[in-house]
This record gives structure tokens, C-alpha cells and sequence, in this order.
């Protein structure tokens, strides 16, 4: 095994001996592209909204003191009989529902066909980035195991106003990229017929996002 | 294998190694002209190439113009490729020692035979006799299927392009979508009579075909042991690796099987993690057209407790040492393949994927390609192209693709040059017209004589195809106009004829322009 190793690193030494290339360091890499924009709070969760909403995701607004009624309510309109949850998801958000919780965790993990014969799963989420109208899951224990958000075909995500964020630069540096993450923008989609987008293909092909906002004075 | 055991080969300028021939899909049957000419012929073909790919330019348009960083996001996506190339091989040790620590095991495959063993041995080991796979330029340029065939292994192709090309007994078409020359109504056509367990009131909505196939696929998904994969990125600083998708079928791939194998080329690794704040937005706004692709997945070697628990990445060179062995070729590894150039491309629009023979088709494809097997194995590629520069521009690392396209059209001259004793008329033609060209005189007699073409033209205003040799081949694909009866020198020389010769004495002054001059300033601007 090593030999291929050796012969390919020798190879592309030979290369650099024969077309040495230009000198560039890492530090001197121009980055003149922006990173992280003016917009704070309530205008940053407005683009966050459009976004979300303009890649066909479904989308509520509530107060933080609303979440747990708006998580029922969510899950009464979508017809939810059978919800799983992470382990470490915080139990206030349970508190007005009424459905079958099926909780995954740590010795107690849910089967591939216990996924797939749920109605939907409810999550957190680590970052949310407005500018592109993407949820960031890092499998931290309000958001659990990738499968969980991947089986079901119904997602509701919460968005709690301390994980909004700018844009692309600014939620890749709150992230650590060594955890499992899965950025989600919108349903699952495919432009595969005819380059025209359409909404729902193996991911979750429904997509609830509750973005909460503190009480204004 | 390799005979280079000695240090007597060390420091030679050595012909670099190229992609073997007999394994893979770099290279075609026939000739780009010979293939694009079947293409072309096909009606249907040429509506479903301009309806997609005029949909997608409107779509990528619209995003790039969002971002009012976009020229500073390209050239800091085409300067951290730079610096990268420039440091593989501190930067692969890097990625390999950062997976190996998180619980992955890396390989190393020097072409596309070896890479292919390397996968069959690893999905033999585990006693799978299928495998789901993610769309992946890597393992269709190795032939991976094929090889995977052989050895009794089925691989099911997940991605919904792929699918249909998998299903349709086809080839690929484009980078991002494989079945972009396939309509709505074949597709229908084709899940019909090919996937078995599909409902015969299937419509041809693409919404309908999408649920079909992810009925298809689900049960695949549910119960496989094995998934392979490619990779956009591989981060040196930290040994994670990132597929971008839309469909959910890669985030099926990377999570639920129980064992991983990643194929990726050694060009796709990225210095540090916060190198994909440029990449990933820059590849879903040229690929798609969108701000941000549905699903990206990224992983770190293994997590105990979360998706697959044996992780193998193979690292391929399979030519790419012998593309960064060119210093006016090499740009063509920065390529992160997202097809925006396929989709600008006056050529690709007209004559599809097939025509280019290899995997990689459209602008990169036709500079990747041929640098990849050697210029003698896709001689071709290079001149399918009209260097218009759209490319260029729609690039998002800033991709010099059209001086790349002329650079190898020279070397391919100049190879066959050396090659051959007797030169080619081609080359015979532009000394003559040298010769011609060097003197005055001789330009002025050849352009009288060029009147004689006018015979030739009598009919259309054109000339069309002249079956002589070497004019032969030109003239097969081209109208050349029928040449004017006057050549602008010799309007020129008319109109400034001394003036005691031109005109009677006695008369002052330039005299007025008149009907018959104007008619003659015209014809002459066409000589």
C-alpha cells in the first residue's frame, strides 16, 4: 500500500520540479469577499424567513413563550401521530402536544424501521445562516444522530434567535467541522429533469421551521 | 509494477503518467467532430439540451447577482487552489494523518485499475454483494461500476440523473446532471419499462417521477451494508470530508450503511475548514443556480454512535500528477465541477456531453480530458471549442479555459509534428500562406486570383463543401462567402490613382463621392 503512496507524492514533486509553481502562501490568499453584513435581530430573522420560505419550506414566527403551542399546533396541522425526538431535546417544547413521543438516545436507539414509521421529527438546531436560508443540524443533543432527521419525512426545526446568523462565513465559524453536520436549505429537492427545481425526493420532503423571537419592548 | 526502483530514473524529465488506457471513461470511440455530428442530427436531443441549459444560465444569473462579492469570491476560490496545488503533498500527508487519527483508514490508488481493486477487495471484506451509491465524477471516470460488476458486486447508482442514465442502459451527459439530454416524457418513458415495481399511471410531472423514484430506492436505502461515495472537499486541518447534494440520497449514502468507501481525487483537497466559507458559495450558485444546495454532509473520520462505523477514503491520482506536471495546463485540476461552463458553452449547447467521449465533457471537460490520458488519446477535445471565453467568465475559480484550449491545440500540433516525417497539409497550407503573405505582390495576385471562387459560389452566395483535398475537410463544415468581385486593394489602388492619371486636367479638388464608389467601398471591406 505505501508504495502507491510514495510513487504519488514522488510523482507530483517530479511535477513541481518541472513546472515549479508560483509562489503563494496561505496567509497572502486574498479574501476580499464579505463576511458577516450589518443586518442584527429582527431584519437578519426577516431574510432568514424569505429565504427559507423562498426554497418552499413551511414557516412560523413565534415568541419564545409561544414555542410549545406552536410546536403543538404544528404538529396538530401536519396530522403528527408518531414524533420522534432527540434525547437531550428540551422538554418545555413537548409541553402542549399530545402525540406518541419516540426518544432516541444514547441505549435506546430508534431502528431504521421505527424512523421510517414515524410521522415526523423535531429538532433544534446549531446555526442558522439568513443569507443563503440555511439550518445547520452539528448533532448536539437537542438535534441527536443524523438518521433522525433524515428517515422521517416530516422535519420541524426550531431556530431560537441566539443561532441566527449572517451568512456563510459567519455560521461556518461558530461551527466545530469535526462533528457530524448536515446543512439543510429547504426540502429535499432535485433539478435532475429538465433543470427545473422540485421539492421532495429521499430527505424529509416536508420542512417546518419555527423561528423564535424574543418579546419586544 | 512501477520499474522506477533506482535512483538512475530520479531527476529525469520523464514523460509524467497519464490515466492507462483499457479502464475507465476518459476516452471515447470515435472523434469529437464524428460523435457531435450524430448529436446533431437528433432533433430532440438539441430542444432538451437548450431548454435545460437555457433554464439553468437564467437561474445561475439571477444568484450571482445577489452577491455583490461574487468577483472577490472567485478569485479567492481560484488563489486558494493555486496555493494548494502548490503544496499537495504537504497537504494530503495532512488530510491522511488527520482521517487516520479520527478512525478512517486511507488508501492510495495510483490509476484507475488500482483504485478499482482497491474498492472490490474493501466491499468483498465486508460480504456485501450490493452497494448504493452517491453521484460521484471520480468513481464513473474509473469505471467503478464496471469493475464492481465483474467481481459479482451490483452498484446501485442513488442520485435521481444517475438513476435514469443507470436505468437506460446510458451514459452521462453533463456533470451535474447525467440525464440532462433526456426530456420529462422519456423519463417516464424509462422508469416505465425498466424499474419494475412502478405504478403504470405514472405522468410525466417531474414531481410524480421524483416520487417514483424515491419509492425505487427506499428499501435500497433502508437495508444496505455498503456505501460508496466522492467527495468536494477534504479539509487537511481536520480530516473531514463534504458532499454537496440536493436530493437526500447522499445524506442516505453517509449515514446509514455500516460501512463507508469514499473515492477522491487528490485535487479536491482544501487547506482549512474555513476555506469552504469561498467554495460553498461559490459551487451551489454556478452548479444549480441556488444560494445554497438542499443538503451538505460533512464527516470526520468515524462517530461512534452516529452513521457509518468504517470509513475508507482512496485517495486517486489516475493522471492528475501529469495535468499538474503542465504549467500552462495545470489550472484545469482547480476545478471544483460545478458545469457552469458546460451550460455557456455555444459547442456543449448544441452537441451534448456524448459528443466529448469522456466523463468530463463540455469546456473543462475538453481541457481536463486530454491532459488526464495524454493529448494522442483525445486529440480532438481541444479544438471543439469556438474560445468565445464564456466560460472563462462563468467559471467561479477563474478557469482560463480558452488559453488552456489553444495551449493544447500547439502541443497537439507540435506532437504530431515530431511524430510525423511528411508534415500535415495543414501545416503545409499555412507555410504556403506565409509565402504568400510575406510580399505585397503576391498577396495582390493571390487575391485577384481568389475571384475564381466566385464559380464556385454561382448559386447560394456561398461556397459550400469543395471536394478537393485538404479544402475537403474545411469546406465540409463550413460556407465560406462567395469572395467579392473587387479586393479592397484593388478599390484602393483605383481610388488613389495619381491624380493627374485619374482625372482631367483642370478640375479641382476630390470630387464628389458618388453612387458607384460607395457600392465599391462595401465590397472591398469584405476582402
Amino acid at each position: 500500500m505505501s508504495t502507491a503512496r510514495d510513487e504519488i507524492l514522488r510523482r507530483i514533486a517530479a511535477a513541481h520540479t518541472a513546472a515549479p509553481p508560483p509562489p503563494l502562501a496561505y496567509a497572502d490568499i486574498e479574501r476580499g469577499y464579505l463576511t458577516g453584513g450589518e443586518a442584527t435581530g429582527e431584519a437578519l430573522a426577516e431574510v432568514l424567513v424569505d429565504r427559507l420560505r423562498d426554497y418552499k419550506a413551511l414557516v412560523r414566527r413565534v415568541e419564545r413563550t409561544q414555542l410549545p403551542a406552536a410546536v403543538a399546533a404544528a404538529l396538530t396541522a401536519r396530522g403528527v401521530a408518531r414524533l420522534v425526538v432527540p434525547d437531550g431535546l428540551p422538554p418545555a417544547w413537548l409541553a402542549e402536544t399530545t402525540v406518541d413521543v419516540l426518544r432516541d438516545g444514547e441505549g435506546h436507539r430508534l431502528g431504521v424501521d421505527d424512523l421510517d414509521g414515524a410521522d415526523g421529527v423535531l429538532t433544534g438546531c446549531a446555526v442558522a445562516m439568513a443569507e443563503t436560508g440555511t439550518l445547520v443540524l452539528d448533532a448536539s443533543p437537542d438535534q441527536g444522530r443524523r438518521a433522525l432527521t433524515l428517515v422521517p419525512d416530516y422535519h420541524l426545526c426550531v431556530v431560537l434567535p441566539e443561532s441566527v446568523c449572517d451568512d456563510v462565513p459567519a455560521g461556518l465559524a461558530r461551527l466545530d467541522v469535526t462533528r457530524p453536520l448536515t446543512w439543510v436549505s429547504g426540502p429535499s429537492a432535485t433539478s435532475d429533469i429538465e433543470l427545473e427545481r422540485v421539492e421532495g425526493v429521499h430527505g424529509p420532503r416536508t420542512l417546518e421551521v419555527i423561528v423564535v423571537h424574543d418579546t419586544q419592548d | 509494477m512501477s520499474p522506477t526502483t533506482g535512483p538512475v530514473l530520479l531527476g529525469m524529465p520523464g514523460r509524467p503518467t497519464t490515466s492507462p488506457r483499457g479502464v475507465g471513461n476518459l476516452r471515447g470511440e470515435e472523434t469529437f467532430p464524428q460523435a457531435a455530428r450524430h448529436a446533431l442530427a437528433d432533433a430532440q436531443l438539441r430542444r432538451n439540451l437548450g431548454h435545460a441549459t437555457a433554464t439553468i444560465r437564467a437561474k445561475r444569473a439571477a444568484v450571482v447577482a445577489e452577491r455583490p462579492d461574487w468577483e472577490e469570491l472567485r478569485e479567492a476560490g481560484r488563489q486558494l487552489k493555486v496555493h494548494t496545488m502548490a503544496h499537495l503533498p504537504d497537504y494530503l500527508v495532512q488530510l491522511e494523518a488527520a482521517v487516520t487519527a479520527r478512525g478512517g483508514v486511507v488508501h492510495w490508488a495510483r490509476d484507475a485499475t488500482e483504485a478499482n481493486q482497491i474498492v472490490t477487495a474493501l466491499v468483498q471484506a465486508t460480504g456485501a454483494a450490493e452497494v448504493v451509491k452517491v453521484k460521484s465524477m471520480a468513481t464513473a471516470e474509473i469505471g467503478l461500476n464496471e469493475a464492481l460488476e465483474a467481481a459479482g458486486i451490483a452498484a446501485y447508482e442513488t442520485d435521481l440523473a444517475e438513476l435514469i442514465v443507470q436505468l437506460g442502459h446510458d451514459k452521462p451527459s453533463h456533470i451535474l446532471v447525467p440525464a440532462i439530454h433526456r426530456n420529462r416524457a422519456e423519463i417516464r418513458q424509462i422508469f416505465l419499462s425498466e424499474m419494475g415495481d412502478v405504478d403504470p399511471a405514472l405522468t410525466d410531472d417531474p414531481a410524480v417521477l421524483a416520487g417514483a423514484a424515491r419509492l425505487h430506492l427506499r428499501r435500497k436505502f433502508l437495508s444496505a451494508k455498503v456505501a460508496i461515495s466522492g467527495a468536494n472537499f477534504g479539509v487537511a486541518e481536520t480530516g473531514t470530508l463534504a458532499v454537496v447534494e440536493s436530493e437526500g440520497n447522499g445524506r442516505m449514502c453517509l449515514t446509514l450503511p455500516e460501512t463507508l468507501i469514499t473515492v477522491m481525487g487528490i485535487e479536491k483537497v482544501v487547506p482549512r475548514a474555513q476555506d469552504l466559507e469561498v467554495f460553498l458559495q461559490l459551487l451551489p450558485r454556478s452548479s444549480t443556480g441556488e444560494r445554497m444546495n438542499p443538503y451538505t454532509s460533512m464527516w470526520t473520520g468515524v462517530t461512534p454512535g452516529d452513521g457509518p462505523q468504517a470509513f475508507h477514503l482512496v485517495l486517486l491520482d489516475n493522471g492528475r500528477t501529469a495535468v499538474l506536471s503542465d504549467a500552462h495546463g495545470r489550472d484545469a485540476l482547480n476545478c471544483i465541477r460545478c458545469s457552469a461552463c458546460l451550460n455557456v458553452c455555444p459547442v456543449y449547447e448544441r452537441a451534448g456531453g456524448h459528443a466529448y467521449g469522456s466523463v468530463y465533457p463540455g469546456p473543462i471537460g475538453a481541457i481536463l480530458s486530454p491532459q488526464l490520458t495524454g493529448i494522442e488519446d483525445n486529440a480532438s477535445l481541444p479544438y471543439a471549442s469556438t474560445l468565445c471565453g464564456a466560460c472563462y467568465d462563468a467559471c467561479p475559480v477563474k478557469i482560463d479555459i480558452p488559453t488552456i484550449l489553444v495551449h493544447l491545440r500547439a502541443e497537439h500540433t507540435e506532437a504530431h509534428a515530431r511524430e510525423h516525417k511528411v508534415p500535415s497539409p495543414e501545416s503545409l497550407a499555412m507555410k504556403a500562406a506565409a509565402y504568400v503573405m510575406g510580399n505585397p505582390r503576391r498577396w495582390t495576385l493571390a487575391l485577384r486570383s481568389a475571384r475564381l471562387g466566385r464559380l464556385l459560389g454561382r448559386r447560394r452566395g456561398v461556397i459550400g463543401p469543395v471536394p478537393v483535398p485538404v479544402a475537403q475537410q474545411w469546406t465540409g463544415t463550413r460556407d465560406i462567402p462567395q469572395p467579392p468581385q473587387q479586393s479592397f486593394r484593388d478599390w484602393w489602388a483605383g481610388e488613389h490613382r495619381p491624380v493627374a492619371a485619374a482625372r482631367p486636367s483642370g478640375e479641382p479638388g476630390p470630387a464628389p463621392r458618388t453612387e458607384p464608389d460607395r457600392r465599391g467601398q462595401d465590397r472591398g471591406a469584405g476582402s
